[in-house]
């Protein structure tokens, strides 16, 4: 500040406030009682200059330091592979370096966190001349640091946990592989949404009862997490048991309908049922919808169709509507179910629909696998590969060549 | 020529000294995978846990570039990257150039790397800790370079896009390598380059490395620290240079 900026200085006390300062603060305490330590080093590190308060805080004499060390020499050792690797190159490219954390190690050995801020002078040729470093002592900032890296890591730590908690509890829900019906191809494509760190709602289940008596699942809990994980997987239960007196699917339905009012959940569900019974070498299958969109049943050549009609969702009202549709399968023939991740997958205010799903039911009819598979991906690429809602998929096939059963 | 950057930065480390080879060579520059302008998605933890995936990535650039004939220029742990890429791959390499190179940093028995794992854990830290404060404070300040700001804001944002990860990792497969019994299955010839006073990697690691190569020479430069190709551009330059010619 000059005469000039003084003047500019609003109040009498200020301008003596400031002329005072003048006087008192020589350059040489400045320099030396400044509120942190001040080093001086060549372009290779030897310490040239440091002030009083850098001598206080590491416990140096001035005749230790001075064209006798330099300062990485008076860090940790890792401290100065970070000092090579980081700070020098960063010093030398940018021509400063700002807040860099170190250990400084002290006379005593003691070790001082410190934070340093440090311009490169360059001499009029844009030769390196001297290092100017500022020394801020950090110890309380980094226990907090420490505190604060540990807190992270943890909660890191907690959430791959939860990750692969998630995981596992979905593999509980969702067969990774379906069983193999003989005489029968099956496949089914499961893909929960987003990343799949948490537990979807819709699941899907193929199970055997008695030879040549099966019964497949499809359904979607509402929410996610662990709550809807707890009702799948009383609904998956509650099914099973259910298929093994009752014979329509609607009556087990029924039963699941009864068994989630009188639970302690105000969860939704919609869940579609087919009973598959193999009779002579000839399947025939039963279908009922509880609220959930009904499968589709492909007729060798034919465009495919809805197998049965709607019906109630169920865990709401004490009694449900839900009708048991019937067909016999001839080769060729398949059926696939789905859930509304695939119908109402969205892109900029569009959803799959229905058509598309018979696009590629239709370009894949015949092979189970194929139908699965490429329908998880159609639906996944219509939403540019981010899934906002659970994909659940399961196609059944009627080999054309049967021959055996 | 290819030249390949250390741990803790990037190819930027060599833009002094790589520009004085274009007339004769064609240069080749490159950030390993997770230093700068490199693309993150391609790091995969499970396959980075040694040298040798980093050797591989160096041949991958060699084949997918037609190399042949190949000056391979590697800085610090990139030195022993290049060894590792001429065992496997004699035939695509003419020459090395190690700079400030060390086989073993960690202190085993008669021999010095100059190290401890206690010290290594120390780096960890450190490294951690100045993470921290970066990606929390990404306004660093661009000084210095009043003159060519482009330059400043460039260097800034690939430091800064440094992933903490993967520099983590890095360190750990780095300072932790041992490759001393891969120096005597170089046959390529090879030039050491040594600086005075280096913190990282001393004369007697330069000197183990020349006498454990079946085809190599040490040079020791003047200049001071572990980085001769920023802080002594010229001398280190013009090492390579008379290597290359002879």
């Amino acid at each position: 500040m000059g005469e000039a900026d003084a003047a500019e200085l609003s109040s009498e006390e200020a301008r003596d406030a400031f002329h005072d300062a003048l006087l008192d603060d020589d350059p040489t305490a400045l320099y030396d009682r400044a509120p942190c330590g001040y080093v001086s080093t060549l372009p290779d590190g030897t310490i040239i200059k440091a002030n009083a308060t850098f001598l206080t805080l590491t416990g140096y004499e001035r005749r230790d330091l001075v064209g006798r060390r330099t300062f990485a020499a008076l860090l940790t050792a890792g401290g100065r592979i970070f000092h090579e690797t980081h700070y020098a190159p960063m010093l030398q490219m940018q021509g400063s370096a700002r807040a860099i954390a170190l250990d400084i190690v002290c006379a005593d050995g003691t070790r001082l966190p410190v934070l340093v801020n440090a311009v490169l002078e360059r001499s009029g040729d844009g030769q390196p001349a001297v290092v100017r470093t500022a020394v801020f002592d950090a110890t309380d900032r980094r226990e907090y640091e420490r505190e604060l890296l540990g807190a992270k890591q943890r909660a890191e730590a907690s959430e791959a946990h939860a990750v692969a908690l998630a995981r596992t509890l979905q593999q509980t829900l969702i067969p990774p592989t379906p069983p193999t019906i003989p005489g029968l191809d099956v496949a089914a494509a499961y893909r929960p949404a987003a990343d799949g760190s948490e537990v979807g709602g819709d699941f899907y289940d193929i199970f055997e009862v008695a030879t040549g008596d099966w019964v497949v699942a499809i359904g979607d809990v509402q929410g996610k997490g662990v709550g809807a994980a707890v009702v799948t997987a009383l609904a998956r239960h509650t099914i099973r048991a259910a298929a093994v007196n009752q014979s329509d699917p609607s009556a087990i339905l029924s039963t699941l309908n009864t068994v989630l009012l009188h639970d302690d959940t105000d969860r939704l569900c919609t869940v579609t049922l087919i009973r598959l019974r193999e009779s002579g070498g000839t399947w025939s299958a039963t279908a009922s919808c509880g609220g959930h969109p009904a499968p589709l049943l492909t007729r060798a050549g034919a465009a495919p169709r809805p197998l049965s009609a709607p019906g109630t969702v169920l865990g709401v009202l004490p009694t449900i509507a839900t009708t048991d549709t019937g067909a016999t399968l001839r080769p060729g023939d398949s059926i696939v179910l789905y859930t509304d991740g695939v119908t109402e997958a969205r892109r900029a205010g569009e959803f799959f629909g229905e058509e598309r799903l018979v696009q590629v039911i239709t370009s894949t009819a015949g092979a189970a696998s194929d139908t699965a598979a490429a329908l998880l991906d159609e639906v996944i690429r219509f939403q540019a590969g981010h899934p906002r809602d659970d994909i659940a998929v399961v196609a059944i096939a009627v080999p054309q060549a049967q021959g055996r059963a | 020529m290819l030249f390949a950057h250390g741990f803790g930065c990037d190819q930027n480390m060599w833009r002094h000294v790589a520009p004085r080879f274009e007339d004769r060579f064609r240069v080749v520059l490159f950030d390993h995978v997770g230093a700068g302008g490199s693309d993150v998605r391609s790091y995969d933890p499970a396959r980075y846990t040694s040298l040798s995936a980093y050797a591989d990535d160096v041949l991958e650039i060699c084949h997918e570039l037609e190399l042949h004939d190949v000056v391979f220029v590697g800085h610090s742990v990139s030195s022993m990257i290049g060894a590792l890429a001429a065992v496997e791959e004699p035939g695509t390499f003419d020459k090395l150039v190690m700079v400030s190179p060390s086989p073993r940093y960690i202190d085993d028995d008669d021999y010095v790397g100059g190290f401890s794992e206690s010290d290594i854990t120390d780096l960890l830290d450190s490294l951690a800790s100045n993470y921290l404060g970066w990606s929390s404070a990404m306004a660093p300040a661009i000084m210095g370079n009043a003159d060519r700001p482009e330059l400043g804001q460039e260097l800034t944002e690939s430091f800064c896009r440094t992933d903490p990860d993967i520099a983590r990792q890095f360190a750990s497969v780095t300072f932790l390598s041992d490759n001393r019994a891969d120096l005597r299955r170089v046959t390529t010839p090879t030039l050491v380059l040594q600086c005075t006073n280096d913190a990282i990697a001393p004369i007697a690691v330069g000197e183990y490395v020349r006498d454990n190569l079946p085809d190599a020479q040490l040079v020791l430069l003047e200049a001071t620290g572990h980085c001769p190709n920023l802080s002594a551009p010229e001398e280190t330059a013009s090492a390579i240079a008379t290597f290359v010619r002879g």
